[in-house]
């Protein structure tokens, strides 16, 4: 048994840019396609806009200390790991994914119209012309000519076809889009014009991202708050430029630390962590960044650390954070 | 600093079916004796393609159109011509005095093979009479120290062996060996050259710190993690000691902290052994780490030759300062290069930067700009200098 995701705590306000920071095998993607019920949890609640109305009643039944049926009833109801069937669709037609490689994630039998009115189809948004103005438009938003229209992937670029990823992804008019390393496949130019293109979709949108990466410099320069996965567990959560400049979880601080930034400079000062990522199969006890740590004691090694508020905003979970 | 390779107007053409795409046109570029030269670019730029050039790898349906490369290199006579030289010879260079370390370490490796057996190779192919000198010492040893029944049997076998391997360590193609080795099973009578080159192999498995060095060289590629095996593809590089090594984004495909481990390594390895480095990356804050100087590839052209601190310090080309301005910086507006790379069958004609370049001439147009020193070792393909 695979722990990819190990009780994840995290939370993504609306209109935030979330990025979600961490090397492979930490359970970056994992947590992605859970949130958009690509995968089940095992355990836990995922809850996405839960209504208002909802909310209070929550409030109301826990501040009371009530532990009735309803409460537990209630929770549950608004559980994304519980939804089924037309729910599911309901909550993919607001929360889209955007995949890491334009290269596989586009199928290569589908022409460009295709792909991106395959949404608009299974959601049953629009149809006939409707269908065909909305595809042109949206188009359009991410910087693609209507004249492409009938060609196949293979005909695109790399930058194009994460545009076509991306129009795919806001056809349904989603409010939360999750990209599970949209750039790492393309050269550095492409990927400022498609992180600029992020940008002004969310201006434009008003959308809430979740943006995963392992490049600190994109995280940094792009996201409102970051969280750093380490095995499975989110090890630090705050402001880019205070997991930047004041970073509190070790791991963080060597993740920053080893960072190549082009500037010549600024070589000096490398903390390099021993080792490497331990298998999810079998992790370590008790904090899993122990055997990697420099700052370990004998607590680490028994008991897990849990997330605490260290600042306004900025939470670690760490015994002996820095 | 005195060269160690130097390209000239070299050319690199692919024929494929929809045309002819210029990968590399009329380059110039030399390495120094033991420094880290840096070729940065985007997909499609030449750079892994002018480090392949240089082994004569080019796959099919490529070709080395024309120019030179000499390889300066006192031990194997002077100048030598890469481009002109037999198969065999370039071979004997290969692993040998130039090596590469490849930017997928899973493929890079025979996953049929032990890490230990992969790496012995090349010891067997470019050291042999070193390791039948130190096969002979070994059974020689056996001669003076063994004493009694046993010892007395076997010495007939031993003397024999001895004076096999001393004609290995005597002669680059000694009859005798050479003849064993062709026969099934008789071959097996060599076995101390490869008891050696394992024990050489385990050597160079800790120099680049792998742990546990002896247990590694057992093992296969599959049960090592993508640091290791990047580790283990680095020490078969470097076996042989090679005056150049060729680095095609050894750490694209790792993460940060082992690629920081990475980085730490070469620049360490650079500093024991006093290798040139050839490092291909697309990786700015990479290049900037280990590199001293750096080339700026763009569309199968050189744009920028310069010291690492020049180039990022005072950046000339437009190319140059436009890749710079894209790498995301936190504080700073992210600015894109506006249109796309150059397309590889229809390239745009004079400098093939001009469609997208923000100070375009007329001129730009029509002919290709050359290369021009603006300042110490600072060259420079463009008009506006």
């Amino acid at each position: 048994m695979v722990k990819a995701v190990d009780g994840v705590s995290l939370a993504v306000k609306r209109g935030q840019w979330l990025g979600l920071v961490g090397e492979s095998g930490c359970g970056k993607t994992t947590l992605a396609k859970t949130v958009v019920r690509l995968l089940k949890p095992t355990s836990g609640h995922i809850y996405f806009d839960v209504p208002d109305v909802v909310k209070a009643e929550i409030e109301a039944l826990e501040s009371a200390g009530n532990n009735s049926g309803k409460l537990t009833s209630l929770l549950k109801e608004n559980d994304l790991g519980t939804f089924s069937g037309a729910r599911v669709r309901l909550l993919r037609r607001r929360a889209q994914l955007v995949h890491q490689d334009p290269f596989t994630s586009l199928d290569p039998r589908m022409k460009l119209k295709d792909i991106v009115a395959e949404p608009l189809r299974i959601h049953r948004v629009l149809s006939g012309e409707a269908q065909k103005t909305a595809v042109k438009e949206l188009l359009g938003t991410v910087g693609l000519s209507a004249g492409q229209l009938g060609r196949y992937p293979h005909q695109f670029s790399g930058g194009q076809r994460q545009r076509i990823a991306i129009a795919r992804a806001l056809a349904t008019k989603p409010e939360f889009v999750a990209f599970d390393e949209p750039t790492s496949a393309l050269d550095v130019s492409v990927q400022a014009q498609i992180l600029n293109l992020l940008k002004d979709l969310k201006k434009e949108f008003g959308l809430t991202y979740l943006y995963i990466t392992h490049e600190l410099l994109i995280a940094e320069s792009v996201c409102d708050y970051i969280a750093v996965m380490y095995l499975g567990n989110v090890v630090e959560m705050g402001r880019p430029e205070e997991i930047f400049h004041t970073p509190h979880h070790p791991y963080s601080q060597s993740l920053v630390a080893a960072t190549p930034v082009p500037d010549p400079k600024r070589r000096v000062g490398r903390i390099l962590l021993p080792g490497e990522v331990p298998s999810p199969a079998n992790p370590p006890p008790g904090c899993t960044f122990h055997p990697r740590c420099s700052q370990a004691t004998n607590e680490c090694r028994e008991s897990e650390p849990e997330l605490k508020l260290v600042r306004n905003d900025h939470y670690v979970a760490c015994f002996h954070p820095l | 600093m005195k060269d160690l390779v130097r390209i000239r107007d070299l050319s690199v053409r692919f024929y494929t079916y929809e045309g002819v795409v210029h990968a590399i046109d009329d380059l110039d570029l030399d390495i120094k004796q033991g420094e880290t030269l840096g070729i940065v670019g985007e997909t499609g730029s030449g750079k892994s393609m002018t480090a392949l050039a240089i082994l004569r790898l080019i796959p099919y349906p490529g070709k080395i159109e024309s120019g030179s490369i000499v390889f300066c290199d006192k031990d194997s006579g002077g100048e030598l011509e890469l481009l002109k030289l037999k198969e065999d010879r370039m071979r004997a260079i290969r692993g040998n005095k130039i090596s590469m370390v490849f930017q997928e370490p899973g493929a890079a490796l025979n996953p049929v093979f032990t890490i230990g057996d992969q790496i012995s190779e090349v010891f067997l192919l470019h050291r042999r009479q070193e390791l039948g000198r130190q096969a002979k010492q070994r059974v020689d040893s056996l001669l003076s120290d063994g004493n009694g029944l046993a010892a007395g049997l076997k010495r007939p076998f031993w003397l024999w062996q001895s004076r096999l391997y001393s004609k290995i360590a005597e002669g680059p193609h000694p009859l005798e060996p050479r003849f064993l080795s062709h026969l099934p099973l008789f071959r097996r009578l060599l076995w101390r050259l490869k008891d050696e080159a394992g024990l050489l192999t385990v050597d160079m498995l800790k120099d680049v710190e792998i742990p546990d060095a002896a247990r590694v060289a057992a093992h296969y590629p599959h049960e090592l993690s993508g640091g290791m095996k990047q580790r283990a593809v680095i020490a078969m590089a470097l076996a042989c000691s090679p005056k150049l090594l060729i680095a095609d984004e050894p750490t694209t495909s790792l993460d940060v902290t082992i690629q920081a481990q990475m980085l730490e390594l070469f620049r360490r390895i650079k500093a024991d052994k006093g290798a040139s480095v050839i490092f291909v990356t697309h990786n700015l804050g990479v290049a900037s780490e280990v590199c001293d100087r750096l080339a700026v590839m763009y569309a199968g052209r050189l744009c920028e030759v310069a010291n690492v601190e020049e180039i990022f310090l005072h950046p000339s080309h437009p190319y140059t300062k436009a890749l710079l301005n894209a790498v995301p910086i936190p504080g700073k507006e992210l600015q894109t290069i506006p249109g796309a790379l150059a397309d590889a069958l229809n390239p745009p004609s004079g400098c093939r930067f001009h469609p997208r370049c923000p100070s375009a001439m007329p001129m730009c147009q029509q002919e290709r700009p050359k290369l021009k020193e603006i300042g110490k070792d600072h060259m420079v393909a463009c008009y506006l200098f």
